[in-house]
């Protein structure tokens, strides 16, 4: 079901009954100063000619569209397509967004960027623009995190970033993200908050997809002139929902196409021990968002798991939840172990080593492509490489270096 | 009338500014919240502020941070913090309760049935810090349903606009933050909060506390200076969180007891006297 007349969110920043600006008073002036100077760069050619050219220039786009014919052979159905975001500098579709975020700081007077960060890719993406701009970059970063993710909190160091554990809470993204809007609220005079992916306060939902949804536009085209149609689904992991939206939102208008968006289901939805906030959460209010969310009896936020650390968030971007409710996009959900067998799969079958967030879209994609004939095309965002995962995924197999 | 309108009510007449303080339900314990709260009143509170708490307090620094994790740790929901104001209301039957958390934990329970509860169990008014002006219309009329007074928090970086629209939906008190910046935070500027008062209370016609880094007697007698109310938090969980949990009642009390000196300092029966302290 295609929907045609799709615009959102509206003014006030809603999907639906989702979205919204859910934030104590001391922020509004600051997210209004940034929704009128968002809008504004919008109107503004050279703003946009500039975003086209560092993704052009410094990201490498368009990223290629690839047939993984090796791989849809072997699972004898459907034709698997895979948009390589993973071929992005830096290694993932964060990039996109936080150049688009730091051009607007640059343009706003904005000399100090802050990020939260959960798997440090965001957080790498954001040092990276710092660096690239000349701005003074801090990451806030759960001590969890940092104790998993070592080699992204050296990365970020080495392009310049500090990088601040936080130590209340779960110590992962969740409270991470609650660290930087503290740090947005005490420094918002000269401090731009770039958030990684499609949620948070309006505009930040809106304007994340908008810088994301290069990567379905491109793809259109892409699909355009190397199948002469489009695909049948459209598969992507779904943490907060970037690359998803980013992917999904250029075909919201284009009837036949499925959208399906991929959740961790961790340890199994049984074990509690997961990150499907769309399958199995109840919609609430956090991150300055309504939308849905894992949460106990009496609202508080559930501690989640995933294997991979860049889906472990409790909440889910604001439009990913109306899309499930409006049945525009259907999301179901890949087990840790599910998502570890794509990854060796086309590791083997492709060359190509994914990042573990990217690998259920792509368990996804592996269970749904021999219930369909040769003839149907999957696509499949291909969200990051997998190199930072390496460690995690040798340890599964009780491999230490 | 409601109690905090009667209690703003009495204080112009005496010419006396309010003393709110705030702690978090549950925290150190839950059996420990009435006597505190009694405690407070006993001291010289006017209003006690009581947090509900919340696993991810977007809008407080680490002191209070740590107070809902302790009462988070404790099991202390949503349901118990209204059992504890039902406990303390058997007792007191004048001073004000607000309560103040976030949206999640009111929303999981439902707009309605906390309302209903609310008032059942003698709240007066309720804050729900991520529930700005345009997000909470639905909430506002379930409230005054129940004849509590929804509390909004105004800013600094506040729009004459703003203050207008959330005078048009707040009673009871405003609280004015005093500084850009999370509970909790140091510095406070008194003259630019005496800039901004008169004007919030003209506009909204409501009375006006201010809040956010009073730490002492002095600091709370410049602000009653200039605002209807004086609100302390983190200083009196920074004393919740370093006594013991025989002397903690006595520690806040006496705390309590030199803020009040000071709040009453600056107003009609101590104008000019000096905080002794
Ligand atoms: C490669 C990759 N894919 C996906 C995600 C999940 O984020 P989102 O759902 O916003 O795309 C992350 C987050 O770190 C990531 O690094």
């Amino acid at each position: 079901m295609a929907l045609p007349e799709y615009d959102l969110p509206d003014a006030s920043g809603h999907f639906g009954q989702y979205g919204g600006v859910f934030v104590a008073e001391t922020l509004i002036a600051a997210l209004d100063e940034l929704k009128e100077a968002y809008a504004a760069a919008q109107r503004d050619a050279q703003f946009i000619a500039e975003f086209e050219h560092e993704l052009k220039h410094y990201v490498g786009r368009p990223s290629p569209l690839y047939h993984a014919r090796h791989w849809s052979a072997v699972l004898g159905g459907a034709q698997i397509f895979l948009k390589r975001e993973d071929l992005n500098h830096t290694g993932a579709h964060k990039i996109n967004n936080c150049i688009g975020q730091a051009l607007l700081a640059r343009r706003m007077g904005k000399a100090r960027v802050i990020a939260e960060t959960g798997a440090g890719q965001h957080g790498v993406a954001t040092a990276t623009v710092a660096a690239r701009y000349g701005m003074t970059c801090v990451v806030y970063m759960g001590s969890e995190d940092m104790r998993r993710q070592a080699a992204n909190v050296y990365r970020m160091k080495l392009l310049g970033a500090r990088v601040v554990p936080v130590d209340s809470g779960s110590r992962t993204l969740k409270d991470a993200l609650n660290e930087a809007m503290r740090d947005w609220v005490t420094n918002v005079s000269d401090t731009f908050y770039i958030i990684g992916t499609v949620a948070g306060p309006h505009p930040y939902p809106m304007m994340v997809r908008d810088f994301q949804s290069v990567i379905g536009r491109e793809a259109i085209a892409q699909m355009q002139e190397q199948c002469g149609r489009q695909p049948d689904a459209v598969i992507a992991c779904v943490g907060g929902g970037s690359n998803a939206m980013g992917i999904f939102h250029p075909y919201i208008p284009v009837g036949g196409v499925r959208l399906i968006g991929v959740e961790a289901a961790g340890e199994g939805l049984g074990s509690g021990r997961h990150a499907a906030s769309l399958t199995a959460g109840r919609p609430g209010v956090l991150h300055g968002n309504r939308t849905y969310l894992l949460q106990d009896e009496n609202g508080q936020i559930s501690e989640t798991h995933s294997i991979s650390a860049g889906l472990d968030y409790p909440g889910v971007g604001p439009e990913h939840a109306w899309l499930k409710d409006c049945g525009r996009a259907e999301y179901v959900s890949v087990s840790d172990g599910e998502a570890l067998q794509a990854f060796h799969d086309l590791c083997r079958l492709e060359g190509i080593i994914p990042a573990l967030e990217s690998s259920h879209a792509l368990a996804y994609a592996a269970s749904l492509a021999p219930k369909l004939a040769r003839d149907a095309i999957l696509l499949v965002n291909l969200s990051g490489r997998g190199d930072k995962d390496i460690h995690t995924v040798a340890e599964r197999s009780g491999i230490r270096f | 009338m409601t109690r905090i309108a009667g209690l703003f009510g009495k204080l112009r007449a005496q010419q006396r500014k309010a003393l709110i303080p705030f702690i978090t339900a549950g925290d150190p314990d839950p059996a420990l919240t009435v006597p505190l709260m009694h405690a407070l009143v006993q001291a010289g509170a006017d209003i006690i502020e009581l947090g509900v708490p919340f696993s991810d307090p977007m809008a407080d620094g680490p002191i209070i941070q740590r107070a809902s994790e302790r009462a988070l740790a404790n099991g202390v929901s949503l349901r118990q913090v209204l059992a504890l104001v039902a406990s303390f209301r058997h007792d007191d039957r004048e001073t004000p309760v607000v309560l103040m958390g976030y949206a999640n934990p009111v929303e999981a329970m439902g707009l309605d049935e906390f309302a209903a509860a609310a008032a059942a169990a003698g709240v007066d008014g309720v804050l729900v810090v991520d529930y700005p002006p345009e997000e909470s219309r639905a909430f506002v009329s379930v409230l005054r349903a129940h004849s509590l007074d929804p509390i909004f928090l105004l800013a600094p970086t506040s729009s004459e606009e703003r203050i207008a629209q959330v005078g048009t939906l707040a009673s009871g008190y405003i609280y004015y933050v005093s500084l850009k910046g999370v509970t909790g935070s140091a510095a406070l500027d008194v003259a630019a909060v005496a800039a901004r008062i008169p004007g919030i209370r003209a506009r909204t016609g409501v009375p006006v506390g201010v809040g956010f880094g009073i730490r002492d007697a002095a600091t709370a007698a410049a602000v009653a200076e200039v605002a209807d109310a004086v609100v302390v938090g983190s200083r009196i969980i920074e004393e919740i969180e370093h006594s013991a949990r025989e002397t903690v009642c006595d520690r806040v009390a006496v705390l309590l007891a030199e803020l009040r000196c000071g709040v009453d300092s600056v107003t009609a029966g101590g104008k000019g006297a000096k905080w002794a302290g």
